[in-house]
């Protein structure tokens, strides 16, 4: 996607680009919407839940008289879905993400795209509203939405590693970090901190390529980063190998860490796993506390 | 420098193999490459220092392989030459090339003449005057340009002696100082010394030996039983094993090998004996003994009269031998002759039968008409009569009036009688054989004494037929030659009745002298001299027999005491009564190798191939730098598994290949042997090998549709791979650059050729040029045809069969129109048939027919059946293609029914006999 290309051949190719993915999103998520989630769609629009006698602190205003009207009790009127929720993604694009260490495996940030579009269609049929963290596009709900979500989604970012950017993220939403969080960790912590000062419940899917958990190699090397910025070279790689590991596990034990301090899930997924699953989790993360 | 066989040119550059063990060291402290990898986890890594500084090392196996690849390297650039040519003659000045050309020579002397020619050109580059001296003929010779000596090159060869005459030598050798190089056979010679002294007088001396082993052969003392040879060999060393064969004339006539035994030499032996154990009608037929392959005089042993045994036939008169065993009067000729003869006596005409060396006719006088034709037809046939006289000779009328044809003289009636009771006089002497006679040279014992004979008719011619007289004078034996034979009459009795001749040891002798006995004893002096003895067959140097005729005769003492040498060659020699064979060795020479003195210098020639290693060697670490790229691929991990499926399957690929082309082989073979297939040679030119596929085809269907003829799909002929012998016919389009087959491929032809194949020769371009060299694909059609069968060919004639075995033709046009179109020439005494307008011609289809019209093309259609390609202009073009269709009609109909439309000529006759 070079920055040469005009601004419309680069929506095209970014609509083409997203029309497999979308479809291959929405199969997903039909895969993981089950049947019971109708119900939740057809009260849609009828504002009614519950009523239920008057506790302390509740205002006069929010009692129904009517319903109290026909008995001695007061009733509040309560409502569900009374206003949807907000749930921004954050989907890192970055050139770590666009590695894939063997050829039938998907790159990971395919695999990111993909889990995150399928949770926002599943999302969007539910009435909520998706935004895209980082980019310019507020939540909204909408068919129109998940279009236009879908095309910023699918831009890749130049940056080497990427950070989270809660910037016009509004409160009392849910985010959903998608990213390998091989970066550097302080921006995401903080930004994790912040978002759960401001209400922000999330989770942080960590998408890694089976590589980077096994390390598998040996002899005289230089790794470099898929942007080329950062690089490191060693004799021995093989020796090498138990030391990444540890902390790779430092790491996710950290964002581990701080997610459950912030009230955050995390967890892994590699990329030789089924998209479903990771779909599936992320799912009943957002149901899950409710 | 030079390590066992192998010479290093630049010995210099293997200096460079002290630096290996450098090499080893530098590789093993520098790392392999990295590898460069991307890897987005590379943040994690940031911090993680190596435990050890050291890298990752190259194994010791790939670190010795790449050792391997840089000695290879090195050693090859040191140009190392397995089996070199020892340091060639590079002095300056004049050279006198000596040459022992002795029988010695003979077995390498191609070897010989190559290593002359090679010192030549050397000569020839640095400008050196050369001489050559054959040791054996020498003969006064003077220092000439190398160049001038080449041409006399061809006419060197070895001499079946190894005499050497010093004297001659010593004159024939040229005036000043010059290097000598020796080109010796390194037999050891009693010459050898002076002649040493005699050339390093004149300057710088080499000696040249050859390396090929060296046999030599001669008779043994005979066995009880077969015929024993001595057969010896030069360099007694490791083991070895020799034929020995017998040679000579089968019943057919012609040489082959009759007996053969083979010879083992154990390591450090030196000689061995081989026995042939022959069947006697087996050695009469022996004319030589040779080891096989060694071709040269000393190890060819020529079998002479002491081999064979003479058929004789003795014929006696009468039958009546009851109890006068000592009167027969073949009894003492029987005991005479039945050690060195196959005896065979009875009636003429069966004796005849055996076809006899000899007959004997002991006392007959009268013999039948028929019997006597024969007889005279045996002995004018070359056949050796002897008779003898007996009562009954005396008795009878036999060439009483006139000669009898069977009769050497007249004789007078009844004989006479001397020293008997009845008669004066003594019974007479022998006298001493006069010098001509064949008997010249006996001794006669005074004892013998004659008292009756029968006598002769004085006649002017008789003085000359008598070879042995009595004491008085009159004949006792007489001869005349009759046609090639002879007839030899003993006025005496066969037996003891009329003589004591026929007791003694002379009577044997004798016989031997008049060829009927052979002798298996030596030449004794005492009857050698005198005799003229003329050579028959003489070998040559390579062992071989040549004919001897306008070769004097030799003295007989000459050929006892002499050596062989120029005088007296080796062969074979017909003297008085016998044949004598003259070996080139004795019977007891003894060969050894030759010493020289350790101050000579010496070279070699002949031996094994020069062959430089380089490029093996090059190969070898090309080969060994791929297994080390396979290697450091797999230890670093990126050895990918296309790779390594490539490389198999580029291993697995060819006997696959190989596989189907023999199955398709087999199918093509089956189609062409069971229907007549045209087939064309392919080229290797794409577009020729197209259009000639596509004329055969195009000629098929035009002999489909009007003969009988029903050829199969053509098919295209790779000469290297196909039997030809299925395809009554080849099409060869000449293409200018087409590769020469192989001997193999040219076996194939002429065999073809042979069995009654054609080949339609096509060189395409007689638009632009005629038959010949003019054009390159003439020049092609030359190369290419030289090695085939043949015959002399000629224009095709008005009256060839080709112009008529189907259509009636004078021009055969293809795309272009020329006359030039040979086949074989007719033979030149083919006679114009009596009332037909051609001549009587030889029978057989020509193997060739070579022209240039480009038929493949006129003929060539596509697959729709439409011509491919354009024939001249409009309906005349048209016309020219139908007469190239026709042209190929006659050429196949020629091919599948030979000169039958020839035997038109015959119409006449068989329309006579059919009874018009």
């Amino acid at each position: 996607m070079s920055e040469a290309l005009p601004l419309r051949s680069r929506a095209e190719a970014a609509t083409a680009q997203l029309g497999p993915l979308l479809a291959r999103a929405e199969q997903l998520a039909m895969a993981v919407m089950p049947g019971g989630h109708g119900r939740r769609r057809s009260g849609a629009g009828d504002d009614f839940w519950q009523y239920r006698s008057v506790q302390a602190g509740d205002t006069m205003r929010m009692i129904d008289w009517r319903r109290s009207a026909r008995s001695d009790a007061q009733f509040v009127r309560q409502k569900e879905w009374q206003i949807s929720q907000t749930v921004h993604f954050w989907v890192d694009r970055a050139q770590s993400m666009q590695f894939a260490s063997a050829k039938g495996l998907p790159q990971k940030m395919d695999r990111a795209q993909l889990v995150a579009l399928a949770m926002a269609i599943l999302l969007s049929r539910g009435g909520e509203r998706i935004g895209l963290a980082g980019e310019d596009l507020p939540a909204r709900a909408g068919n129109t939405q998940l279009r236009r979500f879908g095309e910023m989604l699918v831009t890749p970012k130049p940056d080497d590693f990427g950070a989270p950017d809660m910037r016009g993220v509004g409160k009392n939403g849910f985010a959903i970090f998608v990213s390998d969080f091989l970066g550097d960790i302080e921006p995401v912590e903080h930004a994790i901190q912040e978002a759960a000062s401001s209400g922000i419940r999330g989770v942080c899917l960590q998408v890694l390529d089976p590589v980077e958990e096994s390390f598998p190699f040996r002899g005289r090397a230089i790794f470099e980063s898929v942007g080329g910025t950062l690089a490191h070279e060693t004799l021995q790689a093989a020796d090498l190998a138990e030391r990444y590991k540890a902390k790779l596990e430092t790491r996710k034990r950290r964002l581990s860490l701080v997610s459950r301090r912030c009230g955050w899930f995390f967890q892994t997924h590699h990329t030789t796993e089924s998209a479903q699953v990771a779909v599936m989790w992320l799912y009943n993360m957002i149901e899950g506390p409710r | 420098m030079s390590l066992g066989p192998i010479l290093f040119t630049a010995p210099y550059v293997l200096l460079a193999l002290a630096l290996l063990p450098v090499l080893w060291i530098l590789l093993r402290a520098v790392p392999p490459a990295p590898i460069r990898l991307r890897f987005p986890a590379v943040a994690l890594l940031l911090g993680i220092r190596d435990e050890e500084s050291t890298s990752d090392r190259t194994p010791w196996w790939l670190l010795l392989l790449r050792m391997l690849v840089v000695a290879a390297v090195i050693v090859g650039l040191a140009g190392p030459v397995l089996n070199p040519k020892k340091g060639e003659e590079t002095g300056q000045g004049r050279l006198l090339i000596v040459l022992d050309a002795s029988w010695a020579s003979a077995s390498d002397w191609e070897d010989r003449r190559a290593y002359l020619q090679e010192l030549l050109n050397d000569a020839a580059r640095q400008e050196r005057p050369v001489a050559i001296l054959k040791l054996t003929a020498p003969e006064p010779t003077r220092f000439r340009t190398a160049g001038a000596w080449r041409s006399a090159l061809a006419g060197l060869k070895p001499e079946p002696w190894e005499a050497v005459d010093l004297e001659a030598v010593e004159a024939a050798l040229p005036e000043g100082v010059f290097d000598t190089l020796w080109v010796s056979d390194a037999v050891k010679r009693e010459t050898r010394g002076a002649l040493l002294e005699l050339f390093e007088a004149r300057g710088q001396l080499t000696i040249a030996q050859g390396s090929a082993p060296l046999y030599t052969m001669q008779f043994a003392p005979a066995p009880e039983r077969g015929i024993a040879l001595d057969v010896q060999r030069m360099k007694p060393a490791g083991e070895a094993t020799v034929q020995v064969q017998a040679l000579g004339l089968d019943p057919a006539g012609t040489e082959r090998v009759l007996e053969s035994v083979d010879v083992r030499f154990t390591p450090g032996v030196q000689r061995a004996e081989a026995v042939l154990d022959v069947p006697p009608e087996l050695q009469t037929r022996i004319s030589r003994f040779e080891v096989a392959g060694a071709r040269h005089a000393g190890a060819t042993v020529l079998a002479d009269d002491s081999l064979r045994r003479r058929q004789i036939g003795l014929v006696e008169g009468g039958g009546n031998r009851e109890g006068l065993e000592l009167l027969s009067p073949l009894h003492y000729l029987e005991k005479a002759l039945v050690e060195s003869a196959e005896l065979r006596s009875g009636a003429i005409e069966d004796v005849l039968t055996a076809k006899p060396d000899a007959v004997i006719l002991a006392d007959i006088a009268e013999m039948t008409e028929s019997d006597e034709t024969a007889l005279i037809k045996w002995t004018e046939a070359g056949g050796l009569l002897v008779r003898f006289a007996g009562p009954k000779v005396a008795a009878s009328d036999v060439s009483r009036q006139e000669e009898h044809p069977l009769m050497p003289v007249r004789l007078r009636a009844g004989g006479r009688f001397v020293g008997g009771a009845m008669s004066w006089g003594e019974p007479k002497a022998l006298a001493p054989f006069e010098r001509e006679s064949p008997f010249f040279g006996l001794t006669v014992d005074e004892e013998l004494r004659v008292s009756a004979q029968v006598v002769a008719q004085p006649g002017p011619e008789l003085s000359e037929r008598v070879i042995a007289r009595l004491s008085d004078g009159t004949p006792l034996v007489t001869r005349k030659k009759l046609g090639r034979g002879e007839v030899v009459l003993f006025h005496i009795a066969a037996n003891a009745e009329w003589s004591n001749v026929p007791l003694s040891g002379l009577f044997v002798r004798m016989l031997e002298r008049l060829s009927i006995a052979t002798s298996s004893g030596a030449l004794e002096e005492s009857e050698m001299d005198g005799t003229i003895w003329q050579p028959v067959r003489l070998l040559d140097g390579f062992g071989r027999l040549q004919d001897a005729s306008g070769m004097g005769g030799v003295d007989g003492l000459t050929l006892l005491d002499a050596r062989i040498g120029p005088e007296l060659p080796p062969g074979l020699y017909e003297g008085p009564g016998r044949r004598v064979a003259l070996n080139t060795l004795s019977d007891n020479s003894v060969i050894s190798p030759a010493s020289w003195p350790a101050r000579l210098a010496r070279t070699s020639f002949g031996g094994p191939q020069e062959q430089p290693l380089a490029g093996p060697l090059f190969a070898f670490a090309l080969l060994l730098l791929v297994v080390d790229m396979l290697a450091t691929l797999a230890l670093s991990g990126r050895l990918r598994g296309a790779a390594v499926a490539a490389l198999a399957l580029a291993l697995v690929q060819a006997p696959q290949a190989e596989a189907q082309e023999v199955t398709s082989d087999d199918s093509r073979a089956l189609n062409a042997a069971s229907e007549i297939v045209l087939a064309h040679v392919l080229t290797g030119d794409s577009r020729v090998d197209e259009i000639a596929a596509a004329g055969l085809l195009g000629l098929s269907e035009t002999l489909f549709y009007r003969t009988s003829v029903e050829p199969d799909t053509p098919q295209g002929i790779d000469l290297e791979r196909d039997e030809l012998a299925f395809y009554p016919m080849l099409y060869w389009p000449i293409t200018a650059d087409q590769p020469i087959p192989s001997d193999g491929a040219y076996d194939k032809l002429n065999a073809y050729l042979r069995a009654g194949g054609m080949i339609l020769f096509d060189t395409r371009d007689s638009n632009v040029a005629r038959f010949g060299a003019s054009s390159e694909t003439g020049r092609a059609l030359q190369s290419l045809a030289a090695p085939l069968d043949i015959p002399e060919l000629e224009p095709v004639p008005e009256d060839h069969v080709l112009t008529r075995t189907f259509y009636l033709l004078q021009d055969f046009p293809g795309r272009h129109v020329s006359r030039d179109v040979w086949v074989e020439a007719a033979p030149t005494d083919a006679e114009r048939a009596e009332g037909m307008p051609f001549r009587n011609l030889n029978d057989g289809v020509t193997p060739v027919v070579i022209g240039g019209n480009d038929w493949g093309a006129a003929w060539a259609i596509d697959s729709s059946g439409s011509p491919l390609l354009p024939v001249g202009r409009g309906f005349s073009g048209e016309r020219q293609r139908e007469l190239a269709y026709r042209f190929g009609v006659n050429l196949v109909m020629h091919v599948l029914t030979g000169n039958y439309k020839s035997d038109q000529v015959h119409v006449p006759a068989l329309l006579e006999r059919l009874g018009q």
